[in-house]
């Protein structure tokens, strides 16, 4: 870290975010504001089946209609595609973007409508005949394991698509040494986040330049890439324009399937071709709904609280279709103990097929469902114990100096200070009184709870869960670059080599380039190339981009620093270590000669008499960045340094049920976040506290529920509940900074930040409130009905 | 058929299908794409519109239904190219968004919100954004920008005290 600054100006300072000012006048630039003239329109035609054979599609009064160009078969585009991507080594769990043969879910996709308009689109897609031959289905992740369970890939052979088992450390030994054993069953849900803008994507085939352009509402590693492979087109003929704004993803935006479809429709059509999801289409084929989970837990402790070891069972619904959802079964080994020292655990994995509609990354990768499962061990050790439930925490927390900590399945922590972040947070709620009210609102005739989690956000994502649960999978880089360019007349542009859904990218690059050369951020233009001029990167994901792309900026800018610093030195005669660099001029250290840096640019871009010898002219720099602990592969065992970086948080909730009705209302939310440096306070505390709003909607409101006929009842906004402004509470957060010691500002990742502890904080305050009378919950959602009912059953057995 | 709308004070003209949205119509005939699409089922509030200063779905009226109201879309709120309103960089001082996508809505509920009652409770304010869904935010940074809009657009006429 030789170029590191001496104190910081713009990091940590409370400046705007630059990307807000084209928002707030209605001057981003979606994928729907893309303009291609002489567009056609895309319509879907769904499957009315959960497993279905298609025996035959008729599109002949569909064509009829004047204005509809094309009705695209599964068939036609199947002989024309690659398969896509699975993570997985699952050849016989075969994707395309339309069902080849055979529909695996209500609502997936059985044939495309092109037209002039999309209206017209619709209509003609009602007038497609599809002929169905239903098939035995299976919805329920259990019932996909018995031995006669419909199977939704025959040729696969089982609905299992992963089942692997994990022992890190002595587990049997520690289990039968410990005092104590509980076992549990908890279930996630399955939901998402489920962003206002739905998919969208417009599609360009240009075949005198064989060249495909993409404009698309995207959060996708290597999404160029897996354009190419199904496409069966050379990478350099896949252009991506990453200068569109996306309208929200936290995960999901990962549209591949519409654009295969769509790409191959401009190809065969010879037309630009655009396809906007509707909210139908989005909620029950955009193949973005998120885990949906059984636990069944085992922790063994000592009297004294201490949990010793753990056992997880993790069951996964992936729906019909494999893609990368069996990874974020992967991610959380990377936390598997939390911020606690359980010496051994045993972890299976599994991950079934069955004929839900499609699961994809939602934020956190499958961490906060596994935050869930550990945070119910921890309150259920307390109160099995009669125990403090955070005094449990605190005597299982790892110590501040403990770090760097080695958990079991091989990652080692970089930095905490647990019992710090939650000395302040109840020192902030003032915990006596927080216990008194809540004792006031139960003796007003509410069931009033405190709800407490204590979890890790593991940030600076490096898929390591790839070659993980893949072992023909070998990746072990998930670098992200930056590239700076110093104009003739000093000005500066930097790039950010992917698109981006609100993280704020721009500011976060322009803030850390401003911080090393000391000049102001505003005065950097940021850009976005496209895909072909782009270097290397892997995409806002796996809370990753103040450590990488923060790390690529910040060493570029120390390349071009060095480089002013080499010409300044040259012209003084001086040895490099005989000047200093600040405020853009480098100057002696005796202080008599200095260059401004108008000088030194002029220097760099017009005279190459006066450049060190060997000095390349003009002012360019770059740099791809490894994530920092990266680079090694998982032993045999499976243990493997997973991602560099861990943010704490640590959540207490006040939440209070009105037992008529059974409607849970938050009366107060503390939250405890310990994020590293951090590089703008703005972006940081708007996702915390979205993160918190979307754990509220996990817990209490949003899921994708499916009768048991296949067919998803939610559908709408109507039926599946985002929370509202009167549903999300008032949150207080609670600072602290403990910096990593493996980044270059010591910053740590805050994209997932809130929504990794609050569904288990919410759990774990409906189930403090129902304690008394001796139910609980064990289920996310918790739905305001079940739990009605629940309430109305416990009162009416205690009275009889 | 023909509809002629008032848009941010011009009258403009299109030819629409009957069935057509205000929000397709505002966004495909009139190039105005500042108002978004989010439900297409009046729930989350991302098309937003004011229609004779009043907060509505631009998603469930007709084009042909809005002849003879004044329409306000966020391209009309900034007062010149450049220059915010101050409501608008109130949202920019408290960074009340991220993605953008609902931000437009937000801004032109807290104009008619502000115009209506100029000193909200935070409590008011909650109200008055319940129906714009906000995925990203949580929606702790909208109310503040709302209630800092309010606070300088209250001092903004107050009379400077003279210097001694």
């Amino acid at each position: 870290m030789s170029t590191a600054p001496r104190r910081l100006r713009y990091v940590s300072a409370n400046r705007r975010v630059r990307e807000d000012r084209r928002f707030v006048v209605g001057m981003g630039r979606y994928a729907a504001d893309v303009e291609a003239a002489n567009a056609l329109h895309v319509a879907l035609v769904p499957s009315a089946h959960p497993a279905a054979r298609i025996v035959s599609i008729d599109g002949s009064a569909a064509l009829a209609l004047p204005g509809v160009h094309y009705v695209l078969t599964g068939e036609e585009l199947a002989a024309a595609t690659e398969p896509l991507m699975n993570g997985l080594e699952t050849p016989e769990v075969k994707r395309y973007p339309l069902a080849l043969k055979q529909a695996r879910y209500v609502g997936e996709w059985i044939a495309a409508v092109v037209a002039d308009t999309r209206a017209l689109a619709e209509d003609a897609a009602e007038l497609v005949e599809v002929s169905y031959e239903p098939l035995p289905y299976v919805i329920d992740a259990e019932a996909a394991l018995r031995p006669d369970a419909a199977i939704v890939h025959p040729p696969h052979g089982s609905n299992v698509l992963l089942d692997r088992t994990f022992v890190w450390g002595e587990v049997e030994r520690d289990f039968a040494q410990s005092q104590r054993q509980l076992s549990f069953r908890v279930v996630w849900g399955r939901s998402s986040t489920v962003p206002i803008e739905t998919f969208g994507i417009t599609a360009i085939w240009d075949p005198w330049r064989e060249l495909l352009d993409v404009w698309a509402s995207i959060q996708m590693p290597k999404y160029s890439d897996q354009i190419a492979r199904a496409m069966r087109l050379p990478a350099n003929a896949v252009r991506v324009h990453q200068d569109v704004d996306v309208g929200g993803s936290y995960g999901v935006k990962r549209g591949i399937k519409h654009t295969i479809l769509c790409s191959y429709l401009a190809r065969r059509l010879g037309r630009p071709i655009r396809l906007i999801e509707d909210r139908l289409e989005n909620m029950r084929a955009g193949d973005a709904h998120g885990p949906d989970r059984i636990f069944d837990v085992s922790v063994a402790f000592n009297t004294d609280g201490i949990v010793r070891s753990m056992k997880m069972r993790a069951l996964d619904n992936v729906g019909a279709y494999a893609g990368r959802a069996p990874f974020q079964l992967g991610k959380p080994i990377g936390a598997i103990v939390g911020p606690y020292k359980i010496q051994s655990v045993e972890y299976r994995a599994q991950s079934v097929t069955t004929n839900k509609a499609v699961q994809e990354a939602v934020r956190g990768f499958g961490q906060s469902p596994t935050n869930y499962a550990i945070e119910t061990a921890i309150d259920k050790v307390a109160g099995a114990l009669r125990l403090d439930r955070i005094e449990v925490r605190r005597r299982n927390f790892i110590r501040k100096g403990e770090f760097p900590y080695l958990i079991p399945s091989g990652t080692r922590y970089d930095s905490g200070d647990y019992h710090t972040v939650v000395a302040k947070v109840l020192d902030h709620v003032g915990w006596d009184a927080l216990q008194t009210e809540r004792n006031r609102l139960r003796q007003s005739g509410l069931l009033a709870g405190i709800g407490i989690a204590a979890c890790l956000e593991p940030s600076g994502g490096n898929s390591t869960f790839e070659p993980l649960l893949n072992p023909k999978n070998t990746t072990s880089t998930w670098m992200e670059s930056c590239r700076i360019h110093v104009d003739a007349l000093g000005d500066i542009v930097t790039t950010v080599n992917t698109t981006s859904s609100g993280q704020g990218h721009e500011t976060l690059v322009a803030t850390v380039i401003g911080e090393v050369l000391e000049i102001d951020p505003d005065r950097i233009r940021v850009v976005r190339p496209d895909s072909l001029e782009s270097m290397p990167s892997n995409s806002p994901v796996g809370s990753r981009m103040a450590i990488m792309l923060g790390g690529a900026a910040y060493h570029a800018a120390g390349k071009l620093k060095q480089k002013l610093i080499g010409i300044g030195a040259h012209q003084f005669g001086a040895g490099e270590d005989a000047v200093v660099y600040a405020n853009g001029g480098v100057a002696t250290t005796a202080g008599d000669r200095r260059l401004a840096w108008a000088e030194l640019v002029n220097i760099a871009h017009r005279n190459w008499h006066l450049l060190p010898p060997g000095m390349e002219p003009g002012l360019e720099t770059n740099q791809i960045y490894q994530v920092p602990t990266g680079g090694t592969l998982p032993t045999p065992d499976g243990r493997v340094q997973m991602y560099p970086c861990h943010s704490f948080e640590f959540h207490v909730v006040l939440l209070a049920i009105d037992p008529d009705i059974g409607l849970p209302k938050i009366h107060r939310y503390v939250i405890g976040h310990d994020c590293g440096t951090v590089i703008n306070p703005h972006i940081v505390k708007g996702m915390t506290l979205g993160g918190i709003a979307h754990g509220i909607g996990a817990a209490l409101f949003e899921e994708f529920a499916y009768d048991d006929q296949g067919q998803m009842i939610t559908q709408t906004f109507m039926d599946y509940l985002l929370p509202s402004s009167q549903e999300v509470p008032e949150v207080e957060i609670v600072h602290h900074c403990t910096p990593s010691p493996y980044t270059v500002l010591g910053q740590k990742g805050s994209g997932e930040s809130g929504y990794l502890g609050a569904p288990a904080a919410i759990s774990s305050a409906v189930n403090d409130a129902l304690a008394p009378l001796g139910i609980a919950v064990a289920k996310l959602p918790i739905r305001l009905a079940a739990l009605g009912d629940a309430i109305a059953a416990a009162r009416q057995s205690s009275k009889a | 058929m023909k509809v002629q709308l008032s848009i941010n004070g011009e009258r403009r003209t299109a030819d629409v299908e009957p069935r057509k949205t205000l929000l397709d119509c505002l966004r495909e005939d009139f190039g105005l794409t500042g108002s978004h699409t989010g439900c297409e089922h009046g729930v989350c509030g991302a098309c937003t519109i004011l229609l004779d200063g009043e907060p509505v779905r631009a998603c469930l009226i007709f084009a042909v239904q809005a002849d003879g109201y004044e329409i306000t879309t966020i391209e009309g709120v900034a007062p010149a190219p450049g220059e915010l309103s101050v409501i608008q960089d109130a949202f920019c001082e408290t960074h009340g968004m991220q993605c953008g996508y609902c931000t437009p809505g937000m801004v032109l509920t807290a104009t008619a919100l502000l115009r209506d009652n100029p000193q909200p409770t935070r409590k008011e304010i909650v109200e008055a954004i319940s129906g714009n869904i906000c995925r990203c935010t949580g929606y702790g940074q909208i109310v503040e920008a709302i209630a800092l809009a309010a606070e300088r657009l209250a001092h903004a006429n107050a009379p400077q005290r003279a210097k001694p």
